[in-house]
C-alpha cells in the first residue's frame, strides 16, 4: 500500500474518505440536490438500500437541521453541515475493519487515540427506518454513526446494508486539534489564498439562524408542507416515485423549519412525523416494487 | 471429567445487554442439557463488548442411558397399530417385543434400552436451538443471512474434552479460535480448552470476567482520584455500563475547566454520565465536584494515555459550553415569566386537551380544592402550581429533560422571596417516579403531586385514552399508583362521616374542570351559569366536537353536568360513569401495592365491595381483616358465614326468602331452641358493638365483637334446623342468619372471602 499524507486541512478529510471508499469500489457520488437533514435521505441510501441489488456509494451530503443554529456563536454546533455518507449492499463481513482503515487514514491511530463503539440504535422516524450499530467515539467524541439497516420505510431491507455515516467537522476538529469550528483550515493553510470554515460559513450561519428562528413564515411554510405533501401524494399515484422522493424531502425540511420556529407541539410533531412517514414510506415500497 | 467451552465471538454486543445475556445463555444451555440427559453442575458464563459465552468443567463424556419399558397394542391388534407401536419404540420386528398380561388381557411392551447419546453430539444440536431463539432485547440481520443475533455473529468456537466441535448454525464460522484485543492483539488464537482459552485472552488483552474488569476500573479510580486527595463519585450503574464498553481497562483522570464548577453539580454529573459515561470526581472536604473527571479507556495508550485525556477533556469543554450557555439563559431571569408562560400555552399537552398551561390552570382549581384534605396552605399552593411547569421551557431542561422539576427548584430557590416548600413542590410535584422513589413528605408538594396526577388521570379517561393490558404510553399507571402511595405514605383521609366518597368527589371536580376549561368558559362564571348560554357555547365550541366522537353520552349531557358541578360543592356531586371507572383503576393500583405486600387480593376485594373510596380507612380494614381470619374465631366465623350465606342465597333463588323480609325483626318470643337464643343475644351485642368500632375505625375491635359469634354460630349450625316446618320458626331463623351476615358485613363483603 502506498504511503499516505495526513490529511492538513477540512477538504483533505473529504478528499481521504473519497479516494479511500473509491478504492473500495465504492461510486463516488455528489450532493443530492435537495434540502435534507441528514446524509441518509439521499436517494442513493434510502431507496439505493432496498431491493436486492447489490450497491456500493459514498458521497459528502451538506446536511440541514434548522433548530441547531446558534447564530455562529456557538463553537460546534450548526444548522448546516456535512456529511460523508458511505453505503454497502450487502454489508462486507470486514466492514468494521474497513471502517477503522479509513479512520487510520486520516491520521487517527487505534493505539494512541481511544476508539469504541457504543451502542445505538438508529431510527429516522420520518422516513420509517432503523438499524442497529454503534456510535463510534474517538476519546469521548462522536465520530461516526454505524448502521446495519434493517428497515426502510417501514419494508425489510434484504440483503442488509451497511451505512456510515461521518460527522466531518467533528471529525476534522478532532483531527487538527481545533476547539471552534470556524478556525478549521478548509484548504490547505500554505496556500495563496488560505481559507477557514469561518471564511467561507460564518456569515451563513448567522443569517440562516436568524431565518430559521425568527424570519421564517410559518404560515406559509405550513402551506408549503400541504402542498408538497399533496404533490408526493399525487406523484405515488402516477408511479413517479423519484420525483415524489424530492417532494418528501421538501415536506420533511419544512417541517424541521416548523419544528424550529417553536410552532409544532409535542403530540402534533408526532401527527406531522406520520405524515412524512407515510411519504416516504409509499415511495420506498413503489421503489422497491420496481427494483424486483 | 471433560471440559466445555462455548464462545460467540461477535461485533460489539450493547453494554447494557451483556450481564443478561450472560443469564439467560446459561438458563437455556442448562435446560437443554438437562432436556438431553445431561447434567451440568456448575455452568460459568463470561462476556466482554465483542463475545459471551460459557464454560462448564465437569460435564460428562455421554448423557446416561435410557431404559424405557413403553406399552404397545393388545395382542391380535391390526398390522397397521402394530406397525406404528414398532417404529414408535425403534424396534424392527414384533418378537423383538415382550407379552405381558394383565387383567385386561395381554399386550406388546418393548423394552426400549438406548445408550446416551455422546455429549459433543447434543452440544451440536443444543447450541444452534439456543443461538436461533436467544431472548435479545433487540436482534438484526446481516448480510443475506436469516440469523438473527445482536450485532453480526462472526465465529462459535466450541471445545469439548480437548476437542474442537463444529457448530452448524446459519453459515456461521465455527473454528476452536478466539481473537484479542481489537487493537492490541488482533491475531487469531488457536484455543484447546477453557483454561487455555482464558490465558490466552488475558496475554492478549482481554478479561473475560465482566466482575473482574469492574474490580480493576474501581481500584484504579480510586488510586487515581486518591494520588490527587480527591474521591471517585461511585456509580453502579455507570460502572456496570463501562466495564461493558472495554476489554482491558485503563482509567484515565482527565482536568476539566474549574470555571465549569459554577453550574450545578447534578447538570455537571449527568453531563459527564449521561454524554461522556465519565464518573465525577468529588473534593472529600467540600463535598462539592471537583474539576476533574475519570473515563474509562480500552487501550495501553503509546503516549500513556495524554492525548486521550486532552480529548476527552476537549469533548467535556465543549459539552458543558452548552450546558453553561443554558444556565446562564435560563438564571437571567425569575423563573416565572410571561414569555415562559406563553410558551408553556403553546405546547399541547395533549391534541384533546390542550396546552401544558391548561393543564396548569386545572390543576391549579383542583390543588386549592385539595388543600382541604392535606392542609396545605393555599396561598404557597397556588405559588406553587403557577411554578412547577416553568422549567419545561428552560433551556436546561431542553437538554437534560431529566433533569425537569429539579432545575425548576434550582431556579425558584434563585428567586428572592420563594417560600422553601414553593421550591420543593417544584421538584417533588413528579414523584414517586417508580415504585422505588420516594414520595413528597412536604405539605404542599403532596397537594401538587396529587393534584397534578389526578388531573393527568382524569383527563386522559375523559378522552378515552385508558391503558390497555399491553399499552400505556401516558403512564397512567405509574401515575395511578403515585397517587396511591402519596396517599397512604402521608396519611392522606378522604374521610367524611356520612359514608360519601370524597376522593370520587375530587375526580369529579377534576372533570368539571377540564369540560369547563376545554370549552374555554371562564367568563361563565360571571353569566350564573345561564343553560341557554351554556348549552350554545358547547355546541359552537371546535374543541368539544372531538369529545363528541369520544364519549357522545358525555357531550350530550355536558352543558347540564358543566352546570351542576360548577354549582354544587365537594360531596355533593353526582357520580358520571367516567370517574367511577377510574376510582376502580386506582382501586386496582391499591390491590397491586397491596398485594405486592403480601395481603391476599380476595380480602382486598372483600373491602373494596363496601364503596369506601378513602385508601387509608381501606388498609387499615384489609390489614385487620387479615389478622382476623387467620385467628382460629376469624376462620371458623368465615366458614360459618360461608353456610349462613349459602342458605339464604338458596331460599332467596327459591323464591321463598327476600331482602324485604330479612329487613322484619326476629321474634325473641318465638326461639325455641337454647342455641338460637344464644345466637340472638350474641347478635344482639355484637352488631352495635361492631357498628360502633367501625365508626371509630377501630378495625381491630370490630372484629374482635364479631369473634364473639364464632362459638353460637356453630352451635347454632349444629344443634338447630333453620328449614324447621313451623313457619314462624323458619323465619326467626332465616332472619337470625341475616343479622349474621348484616353484622359481618361491616368489616368488609364476606362473600368475596375465598375459602
Amino acid at each position: 500500500m502506498p504511503a499516505h499524507k495526513a490529511p492538513r486541512c477540512f477538504q483533505d478529510v473529504i478528499l481521504t474518505l473519497q479516494t479511500y471508499w473509491a478504492e473500495q469500489g465504492c461510486a463516488i457520488l455528489q450532493p443530492y440536490d435537495e434540502q435534507v437533514g441528514a446524509g441518509t435521505l439521499h436517494p442513493a441510501t434510502t431507496l439505493r438500500s432496498l431491493g436486492p441489488k447489490p450497491w456500493r456509494a459514498a458521497y459528502v451530503q451538506p446536511s440541514r437541521r434548522p433548530k441547531d443554529g446558534r447564530y455562529g456563536e456557538n463553537p460546534n454546533r450548526l444548522q448546516h453541515y456535512y456529511q460523508f455518507q458511505v453505503i454497502l449492499k450487502p454489508n462486507p463481513p470486514d466492514l468494521q475493519q474497513l471502517y477503522l482503515n479509513s479512520l487510520a487514514r486520516i491520521g487517527i491511530d487505534p493505539l494512541l487515540h481511544d476508539i469504541r463503539f457504543v451502542e445505538d440504535d438508529w431510527e429516522n422516524p420520518t422516513v420509517g427506518a432503523w438499524g442497529l450499530g454503534w456510535e463510534v467515539w474517538c476519546d469521548g467524541m462522536e465520530v461516526s454513526q454505524y448502521t446495519y439497516f434493517q428497515q426502510v420505510g417501514g419494508l425489510d431491507v434484504r440483503p442488509v446494508s451497511g451505512e456510515l455515516t461521518y460527522g466531518l467537522e467533528r471529525l476534522a476538529m478532532y483531527v487538527f486539534g481545533v476547539d471552534r469550528v470556524y478556525d478549521l483550515p478548509f484548504n490547505d493553510p500554505d496556500s495563496a489564498t488560505p481559507l477557514t470554515y469561518g471564511d467561507i460559513f460564518l456569515e451563513n450561519e448567522k443569517q440562516q439562524s436568524r431565518f430559521n428562528f425568527e424570519l421564517s413564515d410559518p404560515e406559509q411554510n405550513l402551506r408549503w408542507f400541504t402542498d408538497a405533501e399533496a404533490t408526493a401524494k399525487r406523484l405515488l399515484a402516477e408511479g413517479n416515485v423519484l420525483p415524489a422522493f424530492d417532494y418528501t424531502l421538501k415536506a420533511s425540511h419544512l417541517f424541521n423549519l416548523l419544528d424550529a420556529r417553536g410552532v409544532v407541539s409535542p403530540t402534533e410533531r408526532q401527527s406531522f412525523i406520520a405524515r412524512v412517514r407515510d411519504l416516504a414510506k409509499g415511495c420506498a415500497s413503489a421503489w422497491a416494487e420496481g427494483q424486483q | 471429567m471433560p471440559q466445555l467451552l462455548l464462545e460467540l465471538f461477535s461485533e460489539e454486543i450493547p453494554a447494557r445487554m451483556q450481564k443478561r445475556a450472560e443469564e439467560d445463555l446459561a438458563k437455556a444451555f442448562g435446560e437443554k442439557l438437562k432436556a438431553a440427559g445431561l447434567d451440568a453442575k456448575a455452568i460459568k458464563t463470561f462476556s466482554a463488548p465483542r463475545r459471551i459465552g460459557l464454560f462448564v468443567d465437569d460435564l460428562p463424556a455421554k448423557a446416561a442411558d435410557v431404559n424405557e419399558e413403553r406399552k404397545g397394542p393388545r395382542v391380535g391388534s391390526p398390522e397397521q397399530a402394530l406397525q406404528g407401536f414398532l417404529k414408535g419404540a425403534g424396534l424392527t420386528s414384533i418378537d423383538q417385543a415382550q407379552i405381558v398380561e394383565d387383567k385386561k388381557g395381554a399386550f406388546y411392551v418393548a423394552k426400549i434400552e438406548r445408550a446416551g447419546r455422546g455429549t459433543a453430539e447434543i452440544v451440536q444440536e443444543i447450541v444452534p436451538e439456543i443461538i436461533r431463539a436467544f431472548p435479545w432485547p433487540k436482534s438484526m440481520r446481516s448480510q443475506s443471512s436469516d440469523l438473527q443475533w445482536v450485532r453480526p455473529l462472526h465465529n462459535i468456537c466450541c471445545v469439548f474434552d480437548g476437542k474442537a466441535v463444529k457448530i452448524a448454525v446459519e453459515g456461521v464460522g465455527s473454528e476452536a479460535v478466539t481473537w484479542g484485543h481489537r487493537f492490541h492483539a488482533p491475531e487469531a488464537l488457536p484455543v484447546t480448552s477453557a483454561a487455555d482459552h482464558a490465558s490466552k485472552l488475558r496475554g492478549a488483552k482481554v478479561l473475560i470476567e465482566r466482575e473482574e474488569r469492574k474490580t480493576i476500573i474501581l481500584e484504579q479510580a480510586s488510586r487515581l482520584c486518591a494520588a490527587k486527595g480527591l474521591e471517585l463519585v461511585e456509580d453502579i450503574g455507570l460502572l456496570e455500563e463501562v466495564a461493558g464498553l472495554v476489554e482491558w481497562p485503563v482509567v484515565v483522570l482527565g482536568d476539566m475547566d474549574p470555571a465549569f464548577l459554577n453550574l450545578p453539580g447534578e447538570v455537571v454529573r449527568l453531563s459527564m454520565r449521561t454524554h461522556q459515561k465519565y464518573f465525577a470526581v468529588r473534593d472529600p472536604k467540600t463535598k462539592g465536584l471537583a474539576p476533574h473527571f475519570i473515563v474509562v479507556t480500552n487501550i495501553e495508550a503509546k503516549d500513556g494515555g495524554k492525548a486521550i485525556a486532552a480529548g476527552n477533556a476537549r469533548v467535556l469543554s465543549a459539552r458543558l459550553s452548552d450546558a453553561q450557555f443554558f444556565w446562564k439563559v435560563d438564571t437571567a431571569t425569575p423563573l416565572y415569566t410571561e414569555e415562559r408562560k406563553a410558551k408553556l400555552e403553546k405546547i399541547v399537552f395533549h391534541q384533546k386537551l390542550g396546552s401544558v398551561w391548561d393543564k396548569v390552570e386545572r390543576v391549579k382549581a383542583l390543588a386549592e380544592k385539595l388543600c382541604a384534605v392535606t392542609g396545605a396552605e393555599p396561598k404557597l399552593v397556588r405559588e406553587a402550581v403557577a411554578l412547577c411547569k416553568m422549567d419545561l421551557v428552560t433551556e436546561t431542561v431542553g437538554e437534560f429533560p431529566e433533569l425537569q422539576g429539579q432545575v425548576g427548584r434550582q431556579l425558584s430557590a434563585l428567586t428572592k422571596g420563594n417560600h422553601e416548600s414553593v421550591a420543593t413542590a417544584i421538584e417533588d410535584h413528579y414523584r414517586p417516579l417508580g415504585p422505588n422513589d420516594r414520595v413528597p413528605t412536604d405539605k404542599v408538594a403532596v397537594t401538587l403531586a396529587l393534584a397534578d396526577k389526578l388531573d393527568t388521570l382524569v383527563a386522559f379517561w375523559a378522552i378515552g385514552e385508558k391503558p390497555t393490558g399491553s399499552s400505556d404510553p401516558y403512564a397512567l399507571r405509574r401515575a395511578s399508583l403515585g397517587v396511591v402511595r402519596t396517599v397512604l405514605e402521608n396519611g392522606i383521609r378522604f374521610k367524611s362521616s356520612n359514608r360519601r366518597r370524597i376522593l370520587l368527589g375530587y375526580l369529579n371536580m377534576s372533570l368539571a374542570e377540564l369540560y369547563y376549561q376545554s370549552a374555554d368558559y371562564r367568563a361563565l362564571q360571571e353569566e350564573a351559569f345561564e343553560q341557554d348560554v351554556l348549552e350554545e357555547r358547547v355546541r359552537s365550541d371546535p374543541k368539544l366536537v372531538l369529545l363528541k366522537d369520544h364519549r357522545p353520552n358525555d357531550y350530550e349531557s355536558l352543558p347540564k353536568q358543566i352546570k351542576e358541578i360548577l354549582s354544587r360543592k365537594i360531596g355533593e356531586v353526582p357520580e358520571p360513569p367516567t370517574s367511577l371507572d377510574l376510582l376502580a383503576f386506582l382501586a386496582d393500583r391499591l390491590k397491586v401495592q397491596l398485594r405486592d405486600q403480601g395481603k391476599r387480593h380476595d380480602l382486598v376485594d372483600a373491602v373494596f365491595a363496601l364503596g369506601d373510596d378513602d385508601l387509608v380507612r381501606i388498609v387499615a380494614r384489609v390489614e385487620a381483616l387479615d389478622a382476623f381470619l387467620k385467628t382460629e374465631d376469624g376462620a371458623n366465623l368465615l366458614a360459618g358465614y360461608k353456610r349462613a350465606a349459602n342458605i339464604l342465597a338458596a331460599e332467596e333463588k327459591k323464591g321463598k326468602w327476600s331482602a324485604e323480609e330479612a329487613k322484619s325483626q326476629v321474634d325473641a318470643a318465638k326461639l325455641a331452641e337454647p342455641a338460637e337464643k344464644a345466637l340472638y343475644e350474641a347478635l344482639e351485642k355484637a352488631l352495635p358493638a361492631a357498628r360502633a368500632a367501625v365508626e371509630k375505625e377501630e378495625f381491630a375491635a370490630a372484629m374482635k365483637a364479631l369473634s364473639g359469634l364464632r362459638a353460637p354460630v356453630d352451635a347454632f349450625f349444629e344443634k338447630v334446623l333453620v328449614n324447621a316446618d313451623d313457619p314462624m320458626l323458619r323465619r326467626n331463623r332465616l332472619l337470625l342468619l341475616s343479622r349474621l351476615r348484616e353484622a359481618l358485613s361491616q368489616v368488609a363483603d364476606f362473600s368475596k372471602i375465598e375459602g
